[in-house]
C-alpha cells in the first residue's frame, strides 16, 4: 500500500490531461483480497477506484474525489491458455501484448490492439472497451470478451457470462465491457483468442493533399474491401514521427494511408492489388509495399509512436477521440483544420480512418494558461462537429472524467437515467469509480472549468 | 367475449386510431403466447405511441406483450398472463441506409425480406439467417436472440448492433449506442435488449453495422460415419488458417431433413444433394472465386481424407444455406410434438455433447437430430413420432436428464422451441449461476412496475 504523497504523485495521473490525486493505492494479488478492500471502503464509506498501468486517454482510473485506488500490476497472471478452443483466462493487470506473445506460438494473438498495447492491461481494455488499429476487421474489445469474474461494491463475487459462447440469460457482459470501472472490480477476464492470418501486406500509400486520402478511404469501404487496418496521419504527423522513428515517411506529404490487408495467401494478393488501385485512382503520389517484416514493423512502429512523437516536439498535447461516419472524413478534416487556424493551436492527426474514429493531436503549451484553454475549447468544437454529422464523443478512450459534460449532447436525460439506473443494480451507492460518465453538475449552458494540470501551478 | 367499448380499450384508441386495435375473440387467438391469449391487439403507428400505449397500461397495472410477424411464438418464453399484445408491423420505415458508411437504421416492423431486397441493391447484406427469415421482422429477431450459421465468421447481433432506441416500462424513449461502427459513449444498454423476449423494453429502431456481399460463395459437404469423424475434421478447420463461413454438423437424421427430399416446407421438396444414408455431415461454405476455391476444395479434401465429399456450385450453396437457417422450423413441422433443445458448449466438447444427448434420446427411445455449429452451439431436436401418453412420459425424462447433464457452469441449456403442451409443464430448472440475482435487478432498472409479460428468468430458479 502506498500512501505518501510522494508515492501517491504518479496515481494522480493517467494518459489524459486530467489529475487527481487518491488518498492511498493498494496492490491485491487476488480476488479474495479485493473483496476485502471492497468491503472496508464501503464499511469507512471510502471512493474505491480500479486502475490497470494508467495509460487510458479520458481520466477513467484517477480517484475523482479521492479514496483508495486499487493497482491490479500484482494481479498480472495468465491462469489458462486454451488452445484447441481458443480461449485465455487471464487476470486483469495482464498487459495486452504480454498475452499475444504467450500464445504466439500457437498462431493466436488477441485482437484488440490498442496504441499502448506494450502498457496497457487487459483489465483496462475491458473497464474502456478499447480499440486499436486492427479493430476495423478484428472488432474492439467487446467482441473477444466471453466472461468476467467481478467484485461488487457489496463485496459479492459474480461470474458473468461463459466461455461457452451465447450464456443464458441478460449479457451482462456485454454491458460490463465499457461501463468504466463504474460497476464492480474485474478479477479474472475469460477472452477469445484469434487466429494469426496466413498472410499480411501493409501499403503506405503517399499523397500531395489530405483530401485524397480521405477519398481513398471512402472508396476502399464503399468497394466492399475490409482492411484489416487503415490508418491516417498528416503531415505534421508524419514529420514528428519520422524525426522520432525513421521509418522513411516522406516529409512532404500532405497526408500517409498506412493499409494492412491479411488472410489466406490468395485473397490478400488480390486485396492489397485492389486497394493499391484505389490509391492510385484517388492521386496517390506513390504506393509502396513492404517487402518483409522488418519494413512492416517499422512503418508501424510509426503510427504506434505518433503519440510519443507529439510529446517530443510539443511541452504538452491533448489528443481526442471523435468518431464520425466514415464518408464524412473529408469535411471533418476540413474543418479541424479550420479549428486549428481559428485557435492558432498546432493540430495533428493520426486516426484510424477505416472506422472514422479521429485522433486529432492538439498542442499547446500547459505553462501557458490561455493556450490550454484554447486547447480544451477546440477539442469541443471538433467533437460539436463529430455530434453534428452523426458521430459520437468518443470511440475508444471512453467518457470518463474528460467528456462527462459532452453526455447530454448525445444522450437525452431519459438515456441517462436508465444509464445511472444499471450502473445502481451493480453499485448502488456510486461509491465505485465516482464522478464518472454522467455529468457532474445539473442544468445546461454551465461551463465546466478542468482543473490544470499540476506541473503547471507552482506548489 | 368482446371488450370493445370498456374503458381501457377506449383510451388505447385514442392513442393508435379507431382501426388499429383487435379486440375480436377469433383474431386474437393468432397472438396466442405460451398458451395465454390478449384481450387485445394494439398497432402503434409511431415510437411515440408505442410509449404512450406502455405508458397507460403500465398505468392501469395492465401487462403486455411486443409482437413482430409472430413467427416464433413456438419458442419457450416463460410469459405470465398478459393483457396486451403490441404488433410493431406499422413501424416499418428504414430510417437510414448509408451504404458507403455501412451503416443502416431500421425501425423495428420492417421484414428481414424487404431489408435484405433493399441491401442488396448496394451489394450489402445483414448476416442474420435466421429461421423463418422470409417473414420475420427486425425487432422479433434481434429480440428473440436467435443465431445464424453466419455467425462462425460474422459473429452475433451483439457484434453489429451498433445501437437501438426502445421504450421502457415507464412508457419512455430510451437510446442506447449510436449509428457509427465504433462508440464506446455510455453503457452498451442494447446489449442487454438482444435476447430479451420484450422483457426489458419494447424495441422501436435498430442500428446496424452492414457488410459487403462476398463477390461469389461456395460451400464443401463431407460425410463421415460417425459424430466424432465430422467434429474431428470441424476442429482441424477451426484450427487452420481457412475462414469459412459457416462450419455446420448435421446428424444423420438431420442431414436427411435439411438437405434430402423430405424437407418440409422448402422449395419443391427436391433433393438437393445426394446424401450417403446414415451418415453425419459437415458443412463448410466460404467467401471467394477463383483460387480461393481451389484453396479450400485442396485444404478441405486433404482433411477430408478418404470419405465422400462434394463441392457445391454458388446456387446450391446458397440454397444449403437456406435450409441450415430453417433448420427449426423443418424440424418442428416433422413432428407436431417436437421439442429443440439449444445447448451451448466449448468447441472441444461439441463430439462428447452430442454423445451425451444420443445417448438419452436412445434410451427413451425418442428420434432425434442434431445440428451443431462450429462455435459450440447444438440444437437437439427430439421428434417423436407416435402422440400417446407415454411420448410424454419419456419426453419429460429426457429432459430431466439433459437439464440435470448441462446444468454446470461451462455449459448451457434452454428449451429453444416446442409445442405450447410442453411449455406449460415446463417448470423453472436449477441454474449454477450466480447472476440471476442482477438480471432480475436489471428487469426491475429496466421494468418498475412489471409491464412486460415476458419473463425469460423464469426458466431458472
Amino acid at each position: 500500500m502506498l500512501h505518501r504523497p510522494e508515492d501517491l504523485l504518479l496515481y494522480e495521473y493517467d494518459g489524459s490531461v486530467e489529475v487527481a490525486r487518491p488518498d492511498c493505492v493498494v496492490f491485491p494479488t487476488s480476488t479474495a483480497e479485493v473483496v476485502e478492500i471492497v468491503r472496508l471502503a464501503a464499511r469507512h464509506h471510502i471512493p474505491l477506484v480500479g486502475r490497470g498501468a494508467g495509460t487510458g486517454l479520458s481520466g477513467g482510473a484517477l480517484a475523482r474525489q479521492g479514496g483508495i485506488v486499487t493497482s491490479f500490476a500484482r494481479m498480472n497472471r495468465i491462469l489458462q491458455i486454451d488452445v484447441q478452443n481458443q480461449r485465455a483466462r487471464v487476470q486483469p493487470g495482464v498487459v495486452n501484448l504480454d498475452l499475444s506473445l504467450a500464445v504466439r506460438h500457437a498462431g493466436l494473438h488477441f485482437a484488440p490492439d490498442p496504441s499502448s498495447q506494450k502498457a496497457c492491461t487487459i483489465g483496462g481494455n475491458v473497464s474502456e472497451n478499447s480499440g486499436g488499429p486492427h479493430t476495423l476487421a478484428y472488432g474492439v474489445t467487446t467482441n473477444h470478451v466471453l466472461a468476467l469474474k467481478v467484485v461488487l461494491p457489496s463485496g459479492e463475487v459474480v461470474d458473468l457470462g461463459s466461455a461457452a459462447v451465447d450464456p443464458p440469460g441478460y449479457d451482462l457482459t456485454g454491458v460490463f465491457v465499457g461501463s468504466e470501472g463504474t460497476f464492480g472490480l474485474i478479477t479474472e477476464i475469460t477472452v477469445r483468442l484469434t487466429r494469426l492470418p496466413e498472410a499480411v501486406k501493409t501499403l503506405l500509400a503517399v499523397y500531395d493533399l489530405v483530401d485524397d486520402a480521405t477519398q481513398t478511404v471512402a472508396e476502399i469501404t464503399a468497394r466492399g474491401i475490409t482492411p484489416a487496418a487503415c490508418e491516417m496521419m498528416d503531415g505534421w504527423t508524419i514529420r514528428a514521427v519520422e524525426e522520432y522513428v525513421h521509418a522513411g515517411f516522406p516529409l512532404d506529404a500532405a497526408a500517409v494511408l498506412l493499409i494492412d490487408v491479411d488472410g489466406l495467401s490468395e485473397v490478400v494478393e488480390a486485396e492489397a492489388q485492389a486497394v493499391a488501385e484505389v490509391c492510385q485512382m484517388h492521386h496517390a503520389r506513390s504506393v509502396r509495399l513492404a517487402r518483409d517484416d522488418a519494413e512492416r514493423d517499422l512503418l508501424w512502429k510509426g503510427r504506434k509512436n505518433a503519440f510519443g512523437a507529439a510529446g517530443r516536439v510539443s511541452p504538452s498535447y491533448y489528443t481526442q477521440d471523435g468518431v464520425i461516419p466514415r464518408t464524412k472524413l473529408p469535411a471533418t478534416l476540413r474543418k479541424i483544420g479550420e479549428i486549428s487556424r481559428k485557435y492558432n493551436l498546432a493540430i495533428g492527426n493520426v486516426f484510424h480512418a477505416g472506422d472514422g474514429n479521429l485522433h486529432p493531436i492538439i498542442l499547446f503549451d500547459e505553462r501557458n494558461q490561455q493556450q490550454f484553454h484554447d486547447a480544451v475549447s477546440a477539442a469541443d468544437e471538433i467533437i460539436e462537429f463529430c455530434i453534428a454529422v452523426g458521430g459520437s464523443i468518443t470511440g475508444e478512450h471512453g467518457v470518463g472524467m474528460e467528456k462527462d459534460r459532452l453526455m447530454p449532447l448525445l444522450f437525452s436525460e431519459a438515456d441517462l437515467d436508465l444509464m445511472k439506473r444499471v450502473r445502481s443494480v451493480f453499485n448502488p451507492t456510486g461509491s465505485l469509480n465516482p464522478g464518472k460518465i454522467f455529468p457532474t453538475t445539473k442544468g445546461c449552458g454551465e461551463i465546466y472549468v478542468r482543473p490544470q494540470p499540476a506541473r503547471a501551478v507552482p506548489s | 367475449m368482446s371488450l370493445a367499448g370498456t374503458a381501457p380499450w377506449e383510451s388505447l384508441r385514442t392513442i393508435v386510431g379507431p382501426g388499429q386495435i383487435t379486440t375480436d375473440s377469433e383474431q386474437l387467438q393468432g397472438y396466442r403466447v405460451s398458451g395465454k391469449t390478449p384481450k387485445a391487439v394494439v398497432r402503434p403507428g409511431s415510437e411515440q405511441e408505442v410509449a404512450e400505449i406502455v405508458r397507460f397500461l403500465a398505468m392501469e397495472r395492465l401487462t403486455l406483450v411486443p409482437i413482430g410477424a409472430r413467427t416464433k411464438r413456438a419458442m419457450h418464453v416463460p410469459t405470465a398472463a398478459f393483457d396486451v399484445t403490441v404488433d410493431m408491423a406499422r413501424l416499418d420505415r428504414v430510417v437510414a441506409y448509408d451504404p458507403d458508411d455501412l451503416t443502416l437504421s431500421v425501425e423495428a416492423g420492417v421484414p428481414l425480406s424487404r431489408l435484405a431486397t433493399v441491401l442488396a441493391e448496394h451489394r450489402q447484406f445483414l448476416p442474420l439467417a435466421v429461421p423463418f427469415m422470409n417473414c420475420s421482422t427486425v425487432g422479433g429477431t434481434i429480440a428473440s436472440g436467435v443465431d445464424s450459421p453466419l455467425r462462425q465468421f460474422y459473429g452475433t447481433a451483439r457484434d453489429y448492433v451498433l445501437g437501438m432506441e426502445f421504450v421502457t416500462g415507464d412508457g419512455r424513449v430510451v437510446k442506447s449506442g449510436g449509428r457509427v461502427v465504433k462508440n464506446v459513449s455510455g453503457y452498451d444498454l442494447h446489449k442487454l435488449m438482444i435476447g430479451s423476449f420484450g422483457s426489458l423494453g419494447v424495441i422501436t429502431k435498430v442500428n446496424f453495422r452492414t457488410f459487403p456481399m462476398a463477390a461469389s460463395t461456395g460451400a464443401f459437404v463431407a460425410f463421415f460415419d460417425s459424430g466424432q469423424g465430422a467434429v474431428g475434421i470441424c476442429h482441424q478447420i477451426a484450427q487452420s488458417p481457412l475462414r469459412p463461413l459457416t462450419l455446420e454438423i448435421l446428424s444423420p437424421q438431420a442431414a436427411e431433413l435439411v438437405l434430402g427430399d423430405r424437407a418440409a416446407g422448402v422449395e419443391s421438396g427436391s433433393r438437393l444433394i445426394d446424401t450417403p444414408s446414415a451418415h453425419w455431415a459437415l458443412l463448410v461454405s466460404f467467401a471467394g472465386s477463383g483460387g480461393m476455391v481451389e484453396r479450400y476444395e485442396r485444404d478441405l479434401r486433404a482433411l477430408a481424407g478418404r470419405g465422400v465429399s462434394v463441392l457445391l456450385d454458388e446456387n446450391t450453396t446458397s440454397a444449403v444455406l437456406a435450409r441450415i437457417r430453417e433448420f427449426s422450423p423443418m424440424a418442428l413441422e416433422s413432428s407436431p410434438r417436437a421439442v429443440i433443445l439449444r445447448l451451448s458448449v466449448l468447441p472441444s466438447e461439441i463430439a462428447q455433447a452430442l454423445d451425451e444427448l444420443a445417448l438419452v434420446a436412445d434410451k427413451q427411445d425418442l428420434p432425434w437430430a442434431a445440428m451443431a455449429r462450429g462455435v459450440g452451439v447444438i440444437y437437439f431436436a427430439l421428434l417423436p413420432t407416435a402422440h400417446d401418453g407415454g411420448v410424454r412420459v419419456r419426453l419429460g425424462r429426457a429432459l430431466d436428464d439433459l437439464f440435470d447433464a448441462f446444468r454446470p457452469r461451462e455449459r448451457s441449456i434452454a428449451m429453444a422451441w416446442c409445442a405450447e403442451e410442453f411449455k406449460e409443464a415446463m417448470s423453472p430448472r436449477k441454474t449454477t449461476r450466480n447472476d440471476l440475482e442482477q438480471m432480475r435487478k436489471i428487469k426491475h432498472a429496466f421494468d418498475p412496475t412489471g409491464v412486460f409479460a415476458p419473463d425469460p428468468l423464469g426458466a431458472w430458479v
